[in-house]
């Protein structure tokens, strides 16, 4: 009853406003496209948000509201460049060890209290305090302030932290190793400030609803957990003026297919579109149907290790089967999402970074397919003495259709017996992490926009390197990368390596593939880590 | 009967302590754990979250910590993946919501299932008969996970009459589509279940005995022959009551109602312990508590048993 | 969810009533059961369904794994049902034959159905007969065990032992046997009770037959009349129980499939122009079921006398 009489009321609301359009909501400031009356963004996500707390939050989905409800010392831009948050700039020494942050003396929390350098120091602390255990605390580590590892491992008190408030507005850190990079790391929630005083009184039930203080462009007004999420206009944050969005809606939809159902409904104003979806949905909607690079990469990875299979020890056989895939096939007719095929780890969408183009990708199919056949030849593999193995991938129903497709390739093309494992993901995480496959499926997207963030992953000693892939000559590389000045070349002989030790095989990098109501203005497909703020977005009229 | 009812309850204690003790170790045995993710956690960082959730402890430590909370305190401990909430939180939230639509559609099924089936049996091999039967059989023979799509396409997308997902405190736009899902094919067993008892009963002697004597029809199915058809279907309905209440995933997963269902499927692949655990908890309790009930239900349909 | 409904405990009681006299009566149930037109027409049918298993592979044009390159491109025009392009009922999303994958699906199913419920079967008898005539605290103890059994959701064990013991379709008999034999072995044990204090049994005892052998020669060939119809009944709700399985993404492994699996995969892309891909694994489906029905109605009809 309450539903039908709220939506003859909208629509009684909505005439009227036709009537009178003096009363509509006005024209975009720059572009000056007329915006919506409704200034409601309504979006799906895949799974609830594990936290909204700023030190907690360790998914994609949760860090999404965070950084709408909280601000940082930076932001991002739609291109994906540093932007002033909080901090209005900031100033460090010669070798980067030092950075000092100005914060803007508008900021305010969404109580009405400054929002202040303490606030930053408070946060950061927490982030490190093994009784909070945050999960992200690794990436704190990674930051190098000073004493953070230390402090992690129980060894020092939090107060050692190398953060230090010099005034309310003036934030100093220090860093145990120089990190040019260290301001664009503070555009991530770890580093976001947290109120003190409510979490003192709230506890762990701060970040309901009801107790809630952030110091962002929106508060969170509603959670249902499992269903939907409200974030409102937060009237106390220093650009309210300029935001335009009202209100941004999460709802929890688990299944894409129904998601995609109520968008075309009218009832989403984004949402994924399911593998294979993309080109009917771009011809029937060309203007909703959106799809852009995005800055992760999908590969196999072989098992490398010493227990791992004998036949994936002859480099042939790897390049066998790396130049059997077929990716046009598998980008055009299995995803067909306008994702980029890859024949480097790196994808191209990384900043400051041209992956060199290799000897694969410049073959047609039908030679690398040719080549294919003469190496698993050489290698001793035919007919009568079929290569095997087994590879594996965790539930999912494109993982199950690429691996599928991969799989009828070598088996027609090169008569190798490849057997499908399909593992729910914490056992599949479990098996790749113990090396107890043979073939088995990796994707990385980067933390970062900067090429090392993948070209680490197969570095001998980082925690993801599954494959145990071990390459002195890459290890000392990535080494000389990190203090380096200029990157670009050792990065390319590390993807030259790859290519010629082939210890994965790149299949595709990713594409964010969405439908997006063409009302909604200034979505970011330019930001290839889709960091992106309900802010900058507006509702055009229609 | 009262007291019949207060000893099953107390011999329920030890099967569900039997039955905590199994599920704790059955979870802990499963590969993968609660922090098991994509980038492995440094060694330090995850043996601090471990400190935190007592996972460091010897199995038999945190099994006596988990039962003495409970006992105590009545607290089933913190979710570990939901990082903001408890598993008290998690079950008082999505409790209500399946039990909500979990109790309508056991109602709807109940009500359109007995009515069919009656309505079968005393027209028996009339159209009525045969449409009750196809429906019934239709009804239960579609695997329940498709309704969800179905429904949507149709009354959201195609009609547009009903909201496609979501639970707005159970209002009843977003009510219909999840008791339609949920109900269709219990309602088919139990049209089908009440038929064939209401016929069974109807060429019982004492249903002839009674016709002889001239008593009205209506008067001899409601008054002599309703009690013993529902006997089959109270048995039946025991189990019934427990499974809306508690195997809605789908239902969850589709209609976003945000239900027990998919908190429990979802905790079980995220290995959330605490929360698969406690909602284990409260079904085996369900389950012993709805047990007694039918018990008693059936004593109350067949004067024959008596506690 | 299965396995669990207390109508066949009741009927199982009714059976057993008189089920106990001799060959005669089994060849009167036969009787019965094949004059009973709906169960021989369904017999008929499920009779073809199996055939078409066994013999539909001959006519098949494609395998059930090999990919149609250009059907793939194109699965909304190309990959349609056709007799042309050999698929005669279409390819699924990834351009592989539906025709060979339906058989292939249907033989999982039916073997699911078939052997899940005859794992039940197996150690639920055995279970309810060893507990039923040994008696006392022995059948106690092993009462309460599947008490407490019952007392887990049957979710958490089947999503629990597919993942700790991966995929195979041994796991997924093993998975589905695991939750359905409990109540089988209540309704076995409770005709085990009242069997062993009749005459025959005593007699039995009295000549010094051994406790053994009692038990398979005289108790359980009185069971079987409640076995049967209990399991006929079990057979769709195994079905059933895979296809959920499947739906939660963690049924068998690629490239076999099962109907459920099928019907799980049609149902997602129904609008988008791929009916087919839904409507031809959810006809075996839905047939499969009701003619299980049928049957279990028929069976329970012809052993369970008091029809007559």
């Amino acid at each position: 009853m309450k539903h039908i009489r709220n939506s003859a009321l909208a629509t009684l609301v909505a005439t009227t406003m036709l009537a009178s359009p003096v009363l509509a909501a006005g024209t975009h400031p720059t572009t000056g496209e007329p915006l919506a009356d409704d200034q409601t963004f309504t979006y799906r996500v895949l799974d609830e948000h594990s936290s909204v707390d700023p030190q907690v939050v360790e998914d994609v989905t949760g860090a999404e509201v965070v950084r709408d409800l909280f601000e940082g010392l930076m932001n991002q831009d739609e291109e994906g460049n540093l932007v002033p948050g909080v901090a209005t700039g900031f100033t460090t020494n010669d070798d980067k060890t030092v950075y000092t942050f100005t914060l803007r003396d508008n900021a305010k929390w969404s109580n009405g209290d400054p929002v202040v350098a303490g606030d930053f120091v408070y946060a950061w602390q927490r982030a490190v305090d093994p009784e909070l255990s945050s999960p992200y605390a690794w990436y704190m580590e990674i930051t190098s302030i000073e004493n953070a590892a230390k402090i992690i491992a129980g060894d020092a008190p939090i107060t050692d932290l190398g953060v230090k408030a010099i005034d309310d507005r003036t934030l100093e850190i220090r860093l145990s190793a120089p990190l040019p990079y260290f301001a664009t790391m503070t555009t991530h929630s770890t580093l976001f400030p947290a109120p003190r005083s409510v979490i003192e009184a709230h506890g762990a039930d701060w970040t309901k609803p009801e107790n809630i203080v952030s110091n962002g462009a929106y508060v969170l007004t509603e959670h249902l957990p499992n269903e939907r999420s409200v974030r409102e206009r937060n009237p106390m944050y220093w650009d309210n003026e300029n935001t335009i969005i009202d209100k941004v809606v999460a709802l929890v939809i688990n299944d894409e297919n129904v998601a995609l159902t109520r968008y075309m409904a009218g009832e989403l104003d984004r949402t994924e579109v399911p593998a294979g979806q993309f080109p009917r949905l771009k011809e029937e909607h060309p203007e909703e149907a959106i799809s852009f690079p995005r800055l992760c990469n999908y590969y196999y990875t072989f098992n490398l290790s010493n227990d791992g299979p004998e036949q994936f020890k002859d480099v042939r056989v790897r390049k066998a089967l790396a130049m059997a895939v077929d990716r046009k096939i598998i980008v055009e007719n299995v995803l067909a999402g306008g994702q980029p095929e890859a024949y480097s780890f790196t994808p191209a969408a990384v900043a400051n970074f041209e992956p060199p183009a290799s000897e694969m990708a410049s073959m047609t199919q039908a030679e690398r397919d040719a080549k294919a056949k003469e190496l698993l030849a050489e290698a001793g593999y035919g007919p009568d003495n079929p290569l095997k193995f087994s590879m594996i991938y965790n539930t999912s129903e494109s993982h199950k259709k690429i691996a599928v497709a991969m799989s009828q390739m070598w088996k027609q093309k090169l008569g190798v017996e490849a057997e499908l494992g399909n593992m729910e993901w914490k056992v599949f995480l479990e098996t790749r992490g113990n090396q107890d496959f043979e073939l088995a499926r990796g994707a990385w997207c980067g933390d970062y926009n900067e090429a090392s963030t993948f070209l680490d992953l197969l570095t001998t000693p980082s925690g993801y390197n599954d494959g145990k892939f071990s390459s002195a000559e890459i290890d000392s590389l990535m080494t000389q990368a990190r203090t380096a000045s200029e990157t670009s070349d050792l990065y390319t002989r590390v993807e030259a390596i790859i290519a010629q030790e082939q210890p994965v095989i790149p299949i595709y990098h990713y594409a964010g593939v969405y439908m997006l109501d063409s009302d909604v203005g200034n979505w970011p497909v330019n930001n290839v880590e889709q960091n992106w703020y309900s802010k900058n977005l507006y509702k055009i009229a229609e | 009967m009262l007291g019949y009812s207060i000893r099953r309850l107390l011999a329920a204690i030890p099967t569900l302590l039997l039955l905590i003790a199994a599920s704790f170790v059955l979870i802990q045995v499963a590969p993968g754990g609660p922090f098991t993710s994509e980038r492995p956690l440094p060694p330090q960082v995850l043996a601090n979250i471990e400190a935190r959730y007592g996972l460091d402890q010897p199995m038999w430590k945190q099994f006596w910590d988990y039962l003495y909370n409970i006992v105590f305190h009545f607290d089933f401990g913190p979710s570990f993946k939901f990082k903001d909430r408890d598993v008290n939180d998690i079950i008082a939230q999505g409790f209500p919501i399946s039990l909500t639509y979990g109790f309508l559609s056991f109602l709807a099924a109940t009500s359109v299932g007995v009515t069919l089936g009656v309505a079968a049996a005393i027209r028996h091999n009339t159209w009525i008969d045969y449409f009750a039967v196809s429906l019934g059989i239709a009804a239960q023979a579609l695997p329940n996970f498709i309704m969800g799509p179905i429904l949507i396409l149709v009354f959201t997308l195609y009609l547009g009459w009903l909201p496609g997902g979501g639970w707005n405190g159970g209002a009843w736009p977003y009510l219909i589509m999840p008791v339609i899902a949920l109900s269709t094919s219990y309602m088919g067993s139990i049209a089908r279940i009440t038929r064939s008892s209401m016929l069974e009963v109807l060429n019982s002697n004492y249903i002839r005995t009674a016709r002889a004597k001239g008593i009205p029809e209506r008067q001899i199915i409601w008054k002599h022959a309703m009690k013993p058809t529902l006997l089959p279907v109270v048995s039946y309905l025991g189990p019934v009551f427990v499974y809306v209440l508690t195997g809605s995933v789908f239902v969850d997963i589709y209609f976003s109602t945000g239900g027990l269902g998919q908190a429990y499927v979802g905790s079980a692949l995220s290995r959330d312990y605490s929360v698969l655990l406690g909602v284990t908890i409260l079904y085996g309790g369900l389950t012993v508590l709805v047990n007694l009930i039918t018990d008693l239900a059936y004593a109350w349909f067949d004067p024959k048993i008596r506690y | 969810m299965f396995g669990s409904s207390k109508k066949t405990i009741e009927l199982a009681e009714a059976v057993n009533e008189q089920a106990i006299v001799g060959r005669s009566l089994w060849r009167d149930a036969y009787d019965r059961f094949t004059s009973n037109k709906a169960a021989m027409v369904c017999v008929a049918i499920l009779g073809c369904i199996v055939l078409f298993t066994l013999a539909g592979p001959f006519f098949a044009v494609w395998d059930n794994e090999t990919i149609d390159w250009t059907a793939m491109g194109d699965v909304r025009g190309l990959g349609a049902p056709s007799v042309e392009s050999g698929h005669f009922f279409g390819v699924d999303d990834l351009g592989r034959d539906l025709y060979s994958r339906v058989i292939q699906a249907t033989t999982t199913s039916l073997l699911v159905g078939l052997i899940g419920a005859a794992m039940a079967l197996i150690v639920g008898t055995l279970y309810g007969i060893v507990a039923g005539y040994l008696g006392g605290r022995i059948d106690g103890l092993m009462m309460r065990f599947v008490d407490i059994l019952l007392a887990i959701p049957s979710t958490l064990v089947i999503i629990l032992l597919l993942v700790v013991a991966g995929r195979s379709f041994i796991m997924l008999f093993v998975a589905l046997g695991a939750v359905s034999w409990l109540s089988m072995a209540r309704i076995v044990r409770g005709q085990t009770l009242t069997l062993k204090n009749r005459d025959f049994i005593e007699a039995a005892r009295a000549a010094g037959v051994g406790e053994f052998t009692i038990m398979i020669r005289h108790i359980l060939p009185n069971l079987l009349g409640v076995v049967i119809v209990y399991a006929s009944l079990l057979v769709p709700e195994m079905i059933l129980a895979e296809s959920f399985i499947s739906f939660l993404g963690l049924g068998i492994s690629e490239p076999y499939t099962s109907l459920g699996a099928l019907i799980a995969e049609g149902a997602g892309t129904m609008a988008y122009g791929t009916l087919w891909q839904l409507l031809f694994p959810l006809f075996f489906y839905v047939t499969i079921i009701i003619t299980m029905f049928f049957i279990g109605d028929g069976l329970r009809d012809a052993l369970d006398p008091k029809d007559r």
